[in-house]
């Protein structure tokens, strides 16, 4: 797959082509593995009734219902008025849109609570912080309307994301990058072993 | 002040704050202020490219997205698109988050009633496969490889926008509506591999993780967040959409949070102070 990517031959574009396909086969599999091991993980803590058992309980039930609901409504997504569309809308829609909204509140309690000047790197973070949400919203430009072009918040908070910002980034995925070939390779090599769930 | 009063108020009860802060996004809600909103490049690059297509060009606007993050993305989905239907441009648009496929679905298929586009002459919806980037790197070789029927059943074959448009080649450029960290399989396997030419929207949260890709031209455009869409809207000429009514929800409570940190960075800092003395 790495080579294919230097070596524009038709004998390599086949070998492509025929790993792609392996590719979708394989994956087919690790999704029939993925939902083995959810079902596998919550009816073992139902069983030995372990503290969040009532939880894996619902994760079950409504694993059996979306199913069955999908399975067995002729033109489950097609119908607005069915089950399944009806539970979509009603019930996964309004709960997902409610946990993610929560985080509004509790990013608000963690920056009144946690986001502490205690060192110069903290109080480097919270500054860039600061200006980089005033800097995106009016209000930044409103503040530092009366300054030259360049020193606006607007500005500098454009600064800070186009240059401080890109070159960390830059430099975690760089590393990362690194961080992934050479684990791969590793794994490839027979060096890595722990993934098949052996010791060391 | 005193030290008690500091350390009274670096203990405050955290549900004061929630009440502040539902205070002050819900009621800029209610009582519309228009704000200002400045247009950035990377947003402006993306509007620039999609207006400089001849019409019948088709583009790809795959959406990644579900009801935790429709706030921010369905506005910028919703913007995108009527830029696109409105300049008469053919959609071909995927969903490759299980949650968000009825909803991508209904943003596209509302969006393009708007315009009075059909289906299968101005749009298709491929829908959801499960594995992005597999499915990133097949619909490079060609759409039919993952999806060799759309989302409602019919072959790729039969309906007529599709014919000749095999792979990313066919397609004038690709703008990803994006909520998930799938994103990076187009920068890697759309643009690295295939040489696609990208653009982003994604959610506020993880937009600083793209401008290193802005900066080395892998990605043309980034449209990032609410604040985002609401640039979008505006240059559209729809400065009254959902984006642009809620920045001035979402300036507030910038506004708020920063007041929140300094008032909690003075409390803890006077509070030891005043303790020391």
């Amino acid at each position: 797959m790495a080579i294919q990517y230097f070596v524009p031959h038709h004998v390599s574009a086949t070998i492509y082509q025929y790993a792609l396909n392996w590719t979708i086969i394989i994956g087919i599999f690790t999704l029939a593995v993925g939902i083995g091991s959810l079902i596998n993980l919550h009816y073992d803590r139902i069983a030995k009734r372990k503290q969040t058992w009532r939880y894996s309980a619902v994760t079950l039930a409504a694993l059996a219902f979306m199913t069955v609901v999908g399975l067995f409504s002729p033109n489950a997504m097609a119908d607005p008025r069915g089950l399944f569309m009806r539970t979509y809308f009603y019930v996964l829609s309004p709960v997902q849109a409610t946990m993610f909204a929560l985080l509004a509140f509790f990013i608000a309690s963690a920056a009144y609570r946690a986001f502490r000047a205690k060192t110069v790197l903290a109080t480097l973070l919270l500054l860039s912080a600061v200006i980089v949400m005033l800097g995106r919203v009016w209000v930044g430009d409103t503040l530092t309307g009366w300054l030259p072009s360049g020193l606006q918040l607007s500005d500098i908070a454009k600064y800070i994301l186009d240059f401080p910002n890109t070159a960390a980034k830059r430099a975690i995925y760089i590393g990362v990058g690194l961080g992934i070939a050479g684990t791969s390779l590793k794994i490839i090599l027979g060096i890595e072993r722990t993934w098949l769930g052996g010791g060391k | 002040m005193n030290a008690g009063f500091w350390q009274k108020l670096a203990a405050l009860d955290r549900r004061w704050i929630y009440l502040v802060i539902g205070i002050v996004t819900f009621v800029p809600i209610l009582a519309y202020i228009r704000v200002p909103v400045n247009i950035t490049y990377e947003v402006e690059a993306v509007y620039r490219k999609i207006d400089s297509l001849p019409a019948g060009t088709v583009v790809m606007v795959p959406m990644e997205f579900g009801p935790s993050t429709m706030a921010e993305m369905q506005p910028m989905a919703t913007a995108v698109l009527r830029h696109c239907f409105s300049r008469d441009l053919k959609v071909i648009s995927t969903a490759m988050q299980i949650e968000g496929v009825i909803l991508n679905e209904q943003v596209l298929r509302e969006t393009a009633a708007e315009y009075g586009r059909n289906y299968g002459t101005d749009y298709v919806f491929l829908g959801y496969k499960p594995y992005p980037d597999l499915v990133i790197l097949n619909m490079g070789e060609n759409f039919r490889k993952p999806f060799p029927r759309d989302y409602y059943g019919n072959e790729l074959d039969s309906l007529p926008m599709m014919a000749g448009v095999n792979h990313y080649s066919n397609v004038a450029c690709i703008i990803n509506l994006n909520a998930t960290s799938g994103v990076d399989y187009w920068i890697n396997y759309a643009n690295g591999r295939y040489g696609a030419e990208l653009a982003l929207g994604v959610t506020a949260v993880i937009a600083t993780d793209y401008y290193a890709f802005l900066q080395s031209k892998q990605i043309f455009g980034l449209i990032g967040g609410l604040k985002g869409a609401a640039e979008y809207e505006r240059l559209i000429g729809r400065p009254k959409d959902i984006a642009n009514r809620s920045m001035t929800s979402v300036s507030v409570a910038h506004v708020f949070i920063i007041l929140f940190i300094v008032i909690g960075n003075m409390a803890v800092f006077a509070g030891r102070r005043g303790g020391r003395g």
